[in-house]
């Protein structure tokens, strides 16, 4: 049973769904290690935008904050996406490498894997 | 009655004729249609009248204790006024509590009572409408003396001002109204075992009693006040809650798996809730009570232990997952905090630099996880503030679909990892913050696929605009002023001329309306 309900095949109206997004999708993005962000961010980004634009336009500016940042040696991050790991093309759009609505992208930069 | 009724009746004779003694059996109309709701839940009973109410409470005396009960309330807030009790608090810093309260529980006070009127019309059963209907009564002027009494404080402080507004629009607000928008869009006894069993029995002490000693040990007469006065209600309430529960499933054994599934839900649904309460104790308490993790052990091991045990003879196992929550006890106050530091921008409360003695007080509590976890984040976002360079966090949380939460909870056995939980429903992804609320979404994925995510709301437009500024403006947070941190806040100016008014004149002190 998906519900209990007073009628039968209730069915609830999805409120997150892509095209209420305006082209957008969700993306969730969250650096291991780093709670002084408490949460994973939530982003709407068009799937066309390049991986790299992903990482230096818009988790940059916010991640930035924090003085690890800067000396991340991208090509030893370890990624996983939705839960597999990953291998980001940092030249290819988001929509090209799988990424779909609410994806889930988590990286872990030198300094935690080292640590862990 | 009649002329022939003795003068005297005792109590039990009372309460026979002024609740069943006014009950009817329909004949125009079908029983199922005349109570339209008592089936669909599976939920069987076969005797209503075995429903006892310990309390035998009938409308007369209810009426005549809780005029009495107004009558002392109202002088005290009377003097609270006069007294400008607001200058009597320990430091302004507590007043976030309050502020908590009034946005996040008084709204679901007022809930409560609509949904117990509800239940007074539906249930089939006349003991359980007329205790129904009392605490629908009862639950209204607690809204309304909670109202009354912090109404006091919204005379010089913040973030009070559009309480109700707030309650059905902030993120972190979305949190209780989600949790009481799910028990009232179910059956009625899937409520009861929600808000009379789960939370008003179960969970409630650590609700009302951090909020009631906290306010005693910080000067907050307004708060101690309405919940003196809510006591014996409360009492009532608790007693109504685990006599529905031993009623459901003494009726009927198939009733043993529906209510333990939902004991098991709500029981994690509360839990989540009171997160919002464990940063509340550990943090916003300028003086001290206890710890979350101590009046979890208090609270919930201990008294919460000795009630499953009595529950075991049907049947009834504890909550699944309340492991768990034993495990999180000694952290979930400071990833909360942690969420409300991050994004007091936008939050209708204060928060702050957590000071030496207080550091040392969370080493003295949490000592398996703060100093190795914590502390050191702290220190360093108090070195940023002093660079002028406060940190918030400018990017949107990702949320937990099912408690609404954002996503802060760190794995069971991990404390330094965040735990993902998700599933997919008809092809696309729903996120959780632990395998509780996962649990609940699989078992009625139909329900929360139309969780109101306050985050997504933003990104679909719904929420005034595409800016911080234009989403805090429909908020009604008045920017500046009901958010930021509290170092340099209105609030922390205005108490600062109070306590040491230096060039200031004593006018300045505010004095209360005559």
């Amino acid at each position: 049973m998906s519900v209990v309900s007073l009628k039968p095949g209730y069915t609830g109206k999805v409120a997150d769904v892509e095209e209420n997004f305006h082209g957008a999708r969700l993306l969730n993005i969250h650096w291991e290690g780093h709670l002084n962000y408490c949460a994973a961010l939530c982003f709407p980004l068009p799937p066309d935008l390049p991986f790299g634009a992903l990482i230096s336009d818009v988790v940059g500016p916010i991640y930035g904050l924090d003085a690890d940042w800067a000396g991340i040696d991208w090509a030893q991050v370890r990624w996983t996406l939705d839960g597999a790991p990953f291998t980001p093309d940092f030249e290819k759009s988001l929509g090209a490498q799988g990424f779909v609505h609410k994806s889930l992208l988590r990286f872990w930069t030198a300094a935690e894997r080292e640590a862990a | 009655m009649n002329a022939s009724a003795p003068k005297k009746m005792s109590l039990k004779q009372k309460y026979a004729l002024m609740t069943r003694g006014v009950d009817w059996t329909p004949t125009y109309q079908k029983p199922e249609d005349f109570y339209p709701y008592a089936q669909f839940e599976g939920i069987k009973i076969h005797d209503w009248d075995a429903w006892e109410d310990p309390f035998r409470l009938t409308v007369d005396s209810y009426w005549k204790f809780q005029a009495e009960k107004e009558r002392k309330l109202y002088a005290v807030i009377d003097s609270i006024a006069q007294n400008n009790a607001q200058t009597g608090i320990t430091d302004p810093r507590y007043l976030n509590a309050v502020k908590l309260f009034i946005q996040g529980v008084t709204p679901l006070e007022y809930q409560a009572h609509r949904h117990f009127a509800h239940l007074a019309r539906h249930l089939p059963g006349a003991g359980v409408r007329i205790a129904a209907q009392m605490q629908s009564i009862d639950e209204l002027r607690h809204t309304q003396t909670q109202i009354h009494t912090i109404s006091h404080y919204n005379k010089f402080f913040d973030g009070m001002h559009d309480f109700q507004h707030m309650h059905d629009r902030l993120w972190y607000l979305s949190v209780p109204k989600s949790f009481f928008d799910d028990a009232v869009t179910a059956g009625p006894f899937e409520f009861l075992t929600a808000i009379s069993f789960a939370f008003e029995y179960v969970l409630t002490n650590l609700l009302f009693v951090p909020f009631m000693s906290g306010a005693a040990y910080n000067g907050d007469l307004a708060t101690v006040t309405f919940g003196f006065s809510a006591q014996s209600d409360e009492s009532r309430h608790m007693t109504l809650g685990l006599e529905a529960v031993r009623f459901l499933l003494e009726q009927d054994e198939g009733n043993v798996p529906i209510v333990q599934k939902w004991i098991d839900k709500w029981f994690w649904r509360g839990y989540r809730l009171l997160s919002l309460v464990s940063m509340m104790m550990d943090y916003m308490l300028p003086k001290k009570v206890m710890s979350w993790a101590e009046a979890w052990e208090m609270y919930y091991e201990d008294a919460g232990g000795a009630l499953f045990a009595d529950l075991a003879r049907y049947g009834i196992k504890p909550p699944k997952y309340a492991d768990v929550a034993s495990k999180e006890k000694d952290r979930i106050s400071h990833e909360v905090w942690t969420v409300f530091y991050n994004y007091t921008h936008a939050a209708a409360i204060h928060t702050w630099d957590v000071d030496d003695a207080h550091l040392d007080w969370l080493s003295e509590k949490y000592p398996a996880t703060f100093d190795k976890h914590y502390r050191d984040r702290y220190l360093t976002w108090r070195g940023q503030a002093a660079e002028g360079k406060r940190f918030y966090n400018n990017g949107l949380p990702m949320l937990c679909n099912l408690c609404q939460i954002p996503m802060a909870f760190s794995e069971p056995d991990d404390p330094s990892t965040i735990c993902f939980r998700d599933s997919t429903y008809n092809g696309a992804k729903y996120h959780f913050c632990s395998d509780g609320c996962k649990d609940i979404f699989d078992n009625e994925p139909e329900k929360y696929v139309q969780s109101w995510l306050p985050v997504h709301q933003i990104y679909q437009g719904n929420c005034g605009g595409a800016s911080v500024e234009d989403v805090l403006k429909w908020y009604h947070i008045d920017l500046g002023t009901d958010n930021l941190d509290f170092a340099g806040s209105p609030e922390d100016k205005m108490w600062q001329s109070w306590k040491n008014p230096g060039a200031k004149p004593e006018s300045d002190l505010p004095l209360a309306a005559e």
